[in-house]
């Protein structure tokens, strides 16, 4: 239920973004999400692609420092109140939510959150206990 | 001796100058003496002196002319900071009564140690080189050097109270107080770095202050190396006379040497510190008026006494008596070193400091790059540092902390204030596999 998603160290200058997306396309990955933090002098650019295991190879091979981190896809009702009651699942436990953010396709009346947590397998087990779906990435990666 | 010095020293000359115009017999005989004291000192209080000259074969009473001080063994910066704190003492605690520090090369600090006698030998040097600058009683004179364990402040500051001058002691920094200070007060001589000064001139005509309308008429520089191109420019715009001063912690603080009105090289107190230079590479003494590194001798320093120290300063000693009429011989102004040793803001930095603050983060030690500019006369110095995968993280939040972290080593291990950026891999340019670990944009 786990999907990886691939992480880069970015300088915060004009094209630093470009060159991994320009890669990537070359060899017909498709970014299905992305994510940029940054600060004022560099970013983490967070992605998650088709096939990672080859984007990781490619963007190593081209010199780029990757993380492979381990992520949550959460499916949360697209309803006033429904991040609530998903987080709400978590709750009295010491599960801590590094950072999230929203997959960009919606399925239907249920949105899609990337969630990164401290312990992503208790909180896969927790989660589900709670009757919450998780969406596995062969679903996740399909167009 | 007296009539001597009256002819060739202008009427303002300070009584402590005499020893400047000893006649050269005189002055060698008095060196030869004090050397064979100091030799003696070091072998008899200096373990670290007395194993070296044991392994010479060499006593204190090998010392029989001037000459054999060939014989003895060198002293490196190494030798101070493996002996930290207090292994180069000789002298009893309850006789130092000062102690000084500059930056070392693994973060633990360089400690120099003072007698009072060592403190009124500093005083009175000091007093020769602002009274062989033309300054006396009734100047005011601002220190604008830090005070503290660099020696650059107190240093200065003893000097010109010796001298019988107005001491204005504002330390380093706060450049709007210190043009304040020095058009209220009427200040007529400034001691700080050379860089610092012009910044001090830029800043005053934002202020709308124009230093040549001010009563300031010297200018004693020192603490890093500065061109002749900077010497001008600074005349040009505040019409002052800049001087030269030369010291190092080691020996003594600032007060080695300095310039003469002449401006024709720096005098050495040579009753005090005896030069030689050396070939840097072989350690072979060279002949006069050849340049290599400079080698310097305390001869009368009791707390600390340091035979034969490699200063890695590049000069030469200059041929021939100064037209002042001083004896005591010249060596040219310093432009450059033997070693990587950088000099920012005044305090000495090696890369390799660097390399060992970064290393301490975690036990990793990536490429970097040590990129030096000038901003309002400030050296400013940035470390680049490549990201490797060990460092990398995708929580925000980590690579703050990591950045943090470098941060504060290289603050405690430099002992000054360095901007880190975290850049991307392999963005370092490389010659031949091998990161260039200094860009100096800094220009005079």
């Amino acid at each position: 239920m786990k999907i990886q998603q691939i992480s880069l160290f970015a300088e915060n200058k004009p094209g630093h973004i470009s060159a991994p997306a320009r890669l990537l396309a070359k060899e017909g990955i498709d970014i299905r999400a992305l994510y940029l933090a940054d600060t004022q002098e560099y970013g983490i650019l967070r992605l998650i692609v088709a096939d990672w295991q080859k984007a990781a190879g490619i963007l190593e091979a081209a010199g780029f420092i990757v993380k492979v981190t381990e992520v949550l896809a959460v499916e949360v009702p697209d309803r006033p109140g429904g991040l609530a009651d998903v987080l709400g699942a978590l709750e009295g436990s010491d599960i801590n939510i590094e950072y999230m953010y929203a997959f960009p396709y919606v399925r239907g009346d249920q949105a899609i959150l990337i969630f990164r947590f401290n312990d992503p397998d208790a909180a896969m087990e927790r989660l589900q206990a709670a009757g919450i779906n998780l969406v596995a990435s062969e679903e996740l990666l399909k167009k | 001796m007296m009539n001597r010095i009256l002819e060739t020293c202008a009427a303002d000359c300070h009584p402590v100058s005499v020893p400047d115009y000893t006649p050269a017999d005189e002055l060698r005989a008095l060196q030869l003496k004090r050397l064979q004291a100091v030799v003696t000192r070091a072998w008899q209080h200096v373990k670290l002196f007395r194993s070296r000259m044991d392994e010479l074969g060499l006593t204190p009473d090998d010392v029989r002319s001037l000459e054999d001080i060939v014989k003895l063994p060198f002293t490196q910066k190494s030798d101070l900071r493996d002996n930290y704190p207090f292994g180069l003492f000789a002298s009893p605690m309850k006789d130092v009564v000062r102690l000084h520090a500059s930056s070392g090369t693994t973060g633990k600090p360089i400690v120099v140690a003072y007698t009072q006698e060592d403190v009124d030998v500093w005083t009175s040097v000091l007093v020769r080189c602002l009274a062989g600058c033309g300054l006396h009683r009734g100047d005011i004179i601002q220190v604008a050097y830090g005070y503290g364990l660099f020696t650059g402040g107190l240093g200065a500051h003893y000097g010109a109270e010796g001298l019988g001058a107005t001491v204005v002691p504002a330390s380093g920094g706060h450049a709007d107080r210190q043009i304040m200070l020095m058009k209220d007060f009427g200040v007529t001589a400034m001691c700080c770095t050379p860089t610092y000064f012009l910044h001090l001139i830029d800043r005053a005509a934002e202020l709308g202050v124009d230093m040549k309308d001010l009563p300031l008429r010297a200018g004693v520089f020192g603490a890093e190396p500065w061109t002749d191109a900077m010497r001008q420019r600074i005349e040009e715009m505040s019409s002052i006379e800049a001087f030269d001063i030369f010291g190092l912690s080691e020996i003594i603080g600032p007060g080695v040497g300095c310039e003469c009105r002449r401006h024709n090289g720096l005098h050495i107190f040579e009753d005090h510190f005896y030069p030689e230079i050396v070939d840097p590479e072989t350690g072979e003494p060279l002949p006069e008026g050849v340049e290599g590194e400079l080698v310097l001798t305390t001869l009368s320093k009791q707390a600390m006494p340091m035979i034969r120290y490699r200063t890695h300063d590049m000069t030469r000693i200059l041929p021939g008596q100064c037209a002042c009429g001083r004896t005591l011989r010249r060596i040219d102004r310093i432009g450059r070193r033997s070693d990587d040793m950088l000099i920012i803001r005044g305090v000495n930095v090696f890369p390799s400091q660097v390399e060992t603050a970064l290393l301490a983060v975690d036990g990793v030690l990536p490429h970097f790059q040590i990129i030096l500019t000038r901003s309002q006369g400030l050296d400013q110095m940035e470390v680049q540092v490549e990201v490797t995968p060990q460092m990398f993280n995708d929580k925000i939040g980590a690579m703050q902390e990591l950045h943090d972290k470098l941060q504060h080593s290289l603050d405690r291990v430099l002992g000054i204030r360095v901007r880190v950026a975290l850049v991307e891999a392999h963005t370092i340019e490389r010659s031949e596999g091998k990161a260039k670990r200094v860009i100096d944009r800094r220009t005079s």
